[in-house]
């Protein structure tokens, strides 16, 4: 198969690319290493808008950070994704770190980040009733939001495919080669498609991508960071994004509430060889609530429902690299985007999209291209009328599957049949939330596993829990 | 909007047991709300035998536990709404439900009785490092798909936690052929019953490792193996300890929890303890005709048990709904010194009947006693040659020595060795 466009990776970027791609009369394709869109980095950060003054001034990170928080709401209006704009303080312990915040002030200013202002001692516990009581002051930047970052990709690509874009999962690209015309071929174990342009959006791959293209210079570091997840019923904990101030002790690390309800802790940041580690560990457990402890003094570990690794593509040079590749000018390589790369994601795809379309040539613009993507169904957020009538209309809404969140069984079939659904449980549980509440799946586990192999078509025991080799059952019993 | 005198939220053994009592005691419209799609709760996956040894006065497995109480139902004409999923109860008890054939109905209840069991902790609760490969399982789920899906959930098995469902399902894994390589118990004595030792454990050659916990879990896809470590008086890992165990399933019987969204959201009371609702004897909780009993109470060790107390609360609710309550004059009910809860908090001394006490202790006792105290006076004592957390005690309360006692006055159970 011949594409004009080809991306490599579902992650938010790649993902908001296929859709920037979906404005054209093009054949594009988003290529997906693993079962579902959002298995690196998107599934598992901090779910944060940051309003954009920690990049150095004059920087990609910033001007991307700063254009991507404008885009933001109306991003995920469009595509029906969860967005709160509730603001964001970074909290200073001692006069030391309050000369630091009017560093930061500073540079956020130098960087356009709007409303700005530093936030005494009273006003900081008005804000934060729960802050530690050696809390001076803080920053606090009223741009700053949370948002459902998977929820941003698997949008993005049900809005791309929707438009036309197409969408190949479990194809792990092995080998890229350059033909004499120019054009690309890509190569997975069992697969291979050609395309005349190539974006390379691997995340925390793709320096490894850019090797095989004959771009060897790239190097990426995959630095871990760990997160804990408290339960709803502690939802109130903190209202805004609370960061520590980066002192000599580090970066420190933050307590959110999610668009969800729960409250998120975490990351620390550990770099490592393997790129696909995600375990978390005792030490980062230990070190997370200790750190955590100087915004909240007394965080309670009984609430903690799971915790869960992520990893950032650090690129050694600090910042974002967007750039053609210097092997094959039909290729842009997109290197090191970590934080604020969710922030950014939205005008990356601007960025690219009109790199791609500065040097390959007008492309026709799609006039059926829609920018919305509805929003799914959600039977717990109803009214008792609406649900009345959604379970006229479909009696599998009548059937609640996750007890904890609330989730039936038509918000699963809606998840299983929606454009690149999904095709394993935790690409359920990424779609409905079904197994993300206090009981961890504990119930509803196994009657989405039977609800996946009926709907596909396979036995119970050839469900997975995230693709690939991860089985959950074996053999039938004797 | 439907009327009903009762709505019995839970259709396992202590919601059947509650439904009937009800009927009995002269209730006449009753509905029980059950979300799986038949009666019988948790009984329905326990194919193994050991229950109604109490009640019934001989061995049964689960599902036949069950079927008595859903025969007895059937003859009946308690309604029954199987596959509903109560959404919502609100103060003025009108219960909110779905199912795929009514539809959202509301049932407004002259009184409740809260009957929804517990749940598994998961593997979050506990913090454990390591991967989120497949594999790692509570041990009541891997029953479900293998005793009634029918499917191996694991081949080379670590069970973490020694609570009665690890043990049991230690030994039904061995029976279907798979290798379960040793239970692993964080504290010094197991939580299960002594008996699933012997006969779940012992007879099968499985190691129970006590003072041992698993610290991480290896595997990119599917689990691969697990390290364990043992632990020291604070429950802490030893450094030099950690031993890799090769295994494909790291099974977890962790404790169960009481589980009280519902109440929460409704404004009952909760026992920080238990998990559970705060009630009195007749199993009444803090607001006026709502009634709690079984799993969704406290943690129960046999249904036997389940069914004696749902029976209680089904005659208050019958007594609450015929208006024949007794006035009340309440005294307290308190643990202290090893005794971890009492249940009931509250007992009305006008009940008119003899009162049972259950509790549990904190840690395992041997020769021990128990006291009953009121203002300090020992009401009653009881030699016990070994008491554990594992086990649930009682104690009974005689009607006569109930009627003694003040008005907003505290009974105390306490151990001493």
């Amino acid at each position: 198969m011949v594409y004009d466009v080809a991306v490599i990776g579902a992650g938010v970027v790649g993902s908001l690319i296929a859709r920037e791609l979906g404005r054209y009369n093009i054949k594009a394709v988003l290529l997906e290493k693993c079962g579902d869109v959002a298995m690196g980095t998107t599934k598992a950060n901090s779910a944060i808008a940051h309003a954009g003054f920690d990049a150095k001034p004059g920087s990609l990170k910033a001007k991307m950070n700063l254009e991507g928080i404008k885009m933001m709401e109306y991003v995920c209006g469009e595509l029906s994704v969860p967005y709160k704009d509730i603001g964001s303080l970074v909290v200073a312990f001692n006069e030391e770190e309050m000369g630091t915040l009017t560093e930061l002030l500073e540079r956020g200013r130098k960087n356009g980040v709007p409303g700005l202002e530093i936030v005494g001692q009273d006003r900081l516990r008005e804000m934060e009733p729960n802050i530690n009581l050696n809390a001076v002051g803080a920053l606090y930047a009223p741009t700053a939001a949370i948002i459902g970052p998977y929820e941003l990709a698997i949008a993005a690509v049900e809005n791309a495919v929707t438009n036309g874009v197409e969408f190949i999962r479990n194809f792990e690209v092995k080998a890229v080669e350059t033909q004499e015309d120019g054009t690309t071929v890509i190569r997975s174990a069992d697969n291979v498609i050609q395309a005349k342009f190539v974006i390379n959006s691997a995340g925390v791959f793709a320096d490894d991508i850019a090797a095989m293209t004959g771009d060897g210079g790239y190097k990426i570091v995959s630095r871990k960071g760990e997160y804990f997840l408290l339960d709803q019923s502690v939802g109130g904990l903190v209202k805004h994004v609370v960061f520590q101030c980066p002192s000599k002790m580090g970066k420190g690390v933050l307590i959110s509430p999610t668009v969800h309800g729960n409250i998120l802790i975490g990351p620390n940041a550990v770099d490592i060889e393997d790129k696909e580690d995600c375990c978390t560990t005792a030490e980062g457990a230990v070190e997370i609530l200790e750190k955590a402890r100087r915004s909240i003094a007394n965080l309670s570990t009984r609430d903690m429902i799971t915790s869960f690794g992520g990893l950032r593509a650090h690129s050694v040079t600090e910042d974002f690299i967007i750039e053609r590749s210097e092997s094959n000018p039909n290729i842009i390589h997109l290197i090191g985007i970590e934080s604020p790369g969710l922030t950014a994601a939205p005008a990356i795809a601007v960025y690219v999209r009109d790199m791609l379309l500065s040097f390959a040539g007008k492309f026709e613009e799609n006039t059926a291209f829609d920018p919305i993507r509805p929003k799914p169904l959600r039977f717990h957020e109803l009214s008792d009328e609406e649900r009345r009538k959604a379970i006229e209309r479909n009696k599998a809404y009548g059937r609640v599957i996750c007890r904890c969140e609330g989730i039936t069984e038509g918000e699963i079939l809606d998840a299983i049949h929606a454009p690149a659904g999904a095709r394993d449980v935790d690409a359920v549980k990424r779609r409905t939330r079904a197994g993300m509440g206090r009981c961890q799946g504990g119930f509803c586990g196994s009657k989405v596993v039977e609800i996946l192999a009926r709907e596909l078509g396979v036995e119970l025991n050839e469900v997975t829990k995230f693709g690939g080799d991860s089985k959950i059952l074996f053999e039938k019993t004797k | 909007m439907l009327n009903y005198d009762l709505v019995v939220v839970g259709g396992g053994p202590a919601g059947m047991a509650a439904a009937l009592k009800a009927r009995e005691c002269g209730v006449k419209s009753i509905v029980v709300l059950e979300r799986a799609e038949t009666l019988g709760g948790i009984l329905e996956q326990c194919i193994h035998t050991g229950f109604g040894l109490h009640y019934f006065k001989e061995e049964l497995s689960g599902p036949e536990y069950a079927a008595k109480f859903i025969e007895l139902l059937e003859e009946t004409d308690i309604e029954v709404k199987t596959d509903t999923m109560v959404v919502e109860i609100t103060k003025e008890n009108v219960v909110k439900a779905v199912n795929n054939i009514d539809g959202f109905v509301n049932y407004k209840a002259k009184a409740i009785v809260l009957a929804m069991g517990c749940r598994e902790r998961p593997r979050g609760a506990l913090n454990i490092a390591g991967s989120r490969a497949a594999g790692i399982m509570t041990a009541g789920t891997a029953q479900k798909y293998v005793n009634l899906d029918g499917y191996m959930p694991g081949k080379k098995i670590v069970i973490l936690g020694s609570g009665d469902i690890g043990l049991i399902m230690a030994r039904r894994m061995v029976l279907e052929g798979a290798e379960v390589k040793m239970v692993c118990e964080l504290m010094p004595y197991s939580s299960g019953l002594t008996r699933n030792i012997l006969q779940c454990l012992d007879d099968f050659g499985i190691p129970l490792k006590l003072n041992c916990t698993v610290i991480d879990i290896h595997g990119k896809n599917r689990v691969e193996g697990v390290t364990i470590a043992k632990v020291d008086r604070n429950r802490r890992p030893i450094k030099g300890t950690e031993e890799y165990v090769e295994c494909d399933t790291l099974m977890l019987s962790v404790g169960l929890i009481p589980e009280n969204e519902l109440s929460r959201a409704m404004g009952v009371d909760l026992d920080p303890i238990t998990g559970g609702p705060v009630v009195k004897e007749n199993r009444e909780t803090t607001q006026k005709g709502v009634f709690a009993c079984g799993n969704v109470l406290h943690v129960h060790d046999l249904v036997d048990f389940v069914t004696l107390e749902s029976q209680t609360a089904g005659e208050g609710a019958a007594k609450y709904i015929l208006g024949l309550e007794e006035e009340e004059n309440t005294v307290a009910t308190k643990g202290i010194d090893g005794v971890r809860y009492v249940v009931p908090q509250m007992i009305n001394t006008n009940c008119g009947s003899d009162v049972k006490l259950y509790f549990r202790v904190g840690q395992v006792y041997n020769n021990a006693k128990v006291f009953v105290e009121s203002n300090e006076k020992v009401i009653l004592s009881r030699r016990k040659p070994k008491l554990t957390p594992g086990e649930m005690e009682d104690v009974v309360i005689k009607k006569e020595v109930l009627e003694t006692l003040p008005v907003g006055s505290e009974l105390v159970i306490r151990v001493e060795v």
